[in-house]
């Protein structure tokens, strides 16, 4: 079950899994992920999966917004946004 | 990665019914339906009773739900005695994921329950006429209208295209790529059978036109912009895993048939078997099975698992897989001699058919691309990626890729 997450746990195993696509370029918090060059479009389905089981959450078709997942700020803030949210189905 | 080898003894029994039907529903009639470039609709009756259409449905949707690595086995049997039925699972799988996926609550009520008993056949369109392996290029526009949206353009390569009830279709809309789910019967939708294709020649291919095309609100699948990158390419990857283990059931055949063949007759006084240059290529068919087996099982458990890494997995296994298909099919040609040109050994079926596989899901080529970037993940230091993020591009027959 989902346990509420708070951003200041999020968001170090999202930069530390998103440290293996980027090697030594240490990417903001608020930088734009899409737009630095380090990843195709098998990226955003290892994303999803890697929110998915780190944080036990299911991403919804109402989630699946760039928005959502073009920043460590933006996908911490989806965790904690779930996380904290009523189980709904 | 830790590598598990053995089937749970539910999973050994569920392959040994796949192998069955198979055997008796599909192999028989396999080179019939090559010829006639058609599956019977008798057979879609059949499968469909079997529950195998329901593979990639969720049980609350009537679907079987297969867990990952019984969905490969049914591809790998599938695939061992046809791969124009092994596409059928395919394209209606990858259909049926994205709709429980990504759908709404009502479009997952509205088709997944057919989708899990055959009522409805659904179908993968993205390709272009002008857009492969390059599926940035896509042209196919969406415009929205007071009630619904209204598509242009036109799509190639479709598998099954000819007997689909419902397209996962991809259009822009605003400029975005956006995935829609459009009916067989939505006025302005105009389908072709493709005819004389190299291999899987029984799988129904069709062109589809799109000329002022109304479908409804509802038809919207996913967000737009996130049609290609999430929607396509989770579906891709389903298609891709599919393909994989599909390889290793056509591997599976073509060591069957030659063995087989290889026991039976004789040249310069001896067995087939017993001249160490036909050795060779059954030990390398045996191997190849045993080895891309064991590939798919890995991508099997991490997709089970949920586990990033699949992804790479799942590359990894299609690329060997297809690769291995192909060299074991025409290795089989080469030990039946002239008899692998006829139509009476259906080795000449698999070299075609095992071509095609080296094209859908991500050519050869792509594949190889990808995987060596991917190995550069975690190989600190990463240097940026010479396409742009989420570029796309990829094969030239029925299914894309998504990649950069």
């Amino acid at each position: 079950m989902p346990h509420d997450t708070t951003i200041e746990e999020a968001k170090p195993k999202i930069r530390e899994f998103l440290a293996r696509f980027f090697g030594d370029h240490r990417i903001a918090d608020d930088e734009d992920i899409f737009a630095t060059g380090f990843v195709n479009s098998l990226f955003i389905m290892q994303l999803v999966l890697f929110v998915e089981s780190e944080f036990a959450l299911t991403v919804e078709d109402e989630d699946l917004e760039i928005e959502n997942f073009s920043t460590v700020d933006a996908v911490a803030a989806l965790v904690t946004r779930k996380c904290s949210a009523p189980v709904s189905s | 990665m830790a590598t598990r080898v053995q089937l749970t003894p539910e999973q050994a029994a569920v392959r040994e019914e796949y192998e069955s039907f198979a055997r008796d529903h599909i192999a028989p009639h396999a080179d019939a339906w090559d010829r006639s470039a058609a599956v019977p609709e008798e057979f879609i009756t059949t499968i469909a009773a079997t529950g195998y259409l329901g593979a990639c449905v969720p049980a609350a949707y009537g679907g079987s739900a297969l867990d990952a690595i019984g969905f490969g086995l049914l591809n790998e049997e599938t695939g061992r005695a046809c791969s124009s039925v092994r596409s059928l699972l395919t394209v209606h799988g990858m259909a049926s994921q994205a709709i429980g996926r990504w759908g709404t609550a009502a479009q997952r009520e509205s088709w997944l329950p057919r989708l899990a008993t055959g009522a409805a056949i659904g179908a993968f369109a993205l390709t272009e006429p002008g857009a492969g392996s390059d599926v940035k290029g896509l042209v196919t526009t969406a415009r929205r209208t007071e009630d619904g949206f209204v598509l242009d353009g036109a799509k190639r390569w479709i598998t099954f295209g000819q007997r689909a009830d419902v397209y996962l279709l991809f259009a822009r809309l605003d400029g975005r790529e956006t995935a829609f789910l459009v009916e067989r019967g939505a006025p302005g939708l105009h389908v072709t059978p493709v005819r004389g294709i190299l291999g899987t020649r029984a799988s129904m291919l069709a062109e589809l036109e799109l000329r002022d095309c109304r479908v409804p609100a509802e038809a919207l699948l996913g967000k737009p912009g996130f049609g290609l990158t999430a929607v396509a390419a989770t579906a891709l990857e389903l298609g891709r895993y599919s393909v994989a283990w599909g390889c290793v059931g056509l591997i599976q055949a073509c060591l069957d048939a030659s063995l087989s063949y290889a026991d039976r007759r004789e040249q310069f006084g001896k067995r087939l078997r017993d001249h160490q240059l036909v050795q060779r290529m059954l030990a390398d068919m045996a191997t190849g099975a045993a080895a891309a087996r064991l590939l798919c099982q890995q991508a099997g458990w991490l997709r089970e698992a949920g586990d990033a890494q699949s992804v790479h997995a799942t590359w990894l296994a299609k690329y060997f897989a297809s690769t291995t298909a192909f060299r074991s099919a025409a290795d089989a040609v080469q030990v039946h001699g002239a008899h692998g040109c006829g139509e009476e050994y259906p080795v000449q079926r698999y070299m075609r058919d095992a071509k095609v596989m080296e094209l859908i899901e991500g050519t050869t080529e792509l594949q190889q691309t990808t995987i060596a970037q991917s190995a550069y993940v975690g190989h600190a230091p990463a240097r940026p990626a010479t396409a742009p993020a989420a570029t796309s591009n990829a094969a030239s027959a029925d299914d894309e890729k998504v990649t950069a």
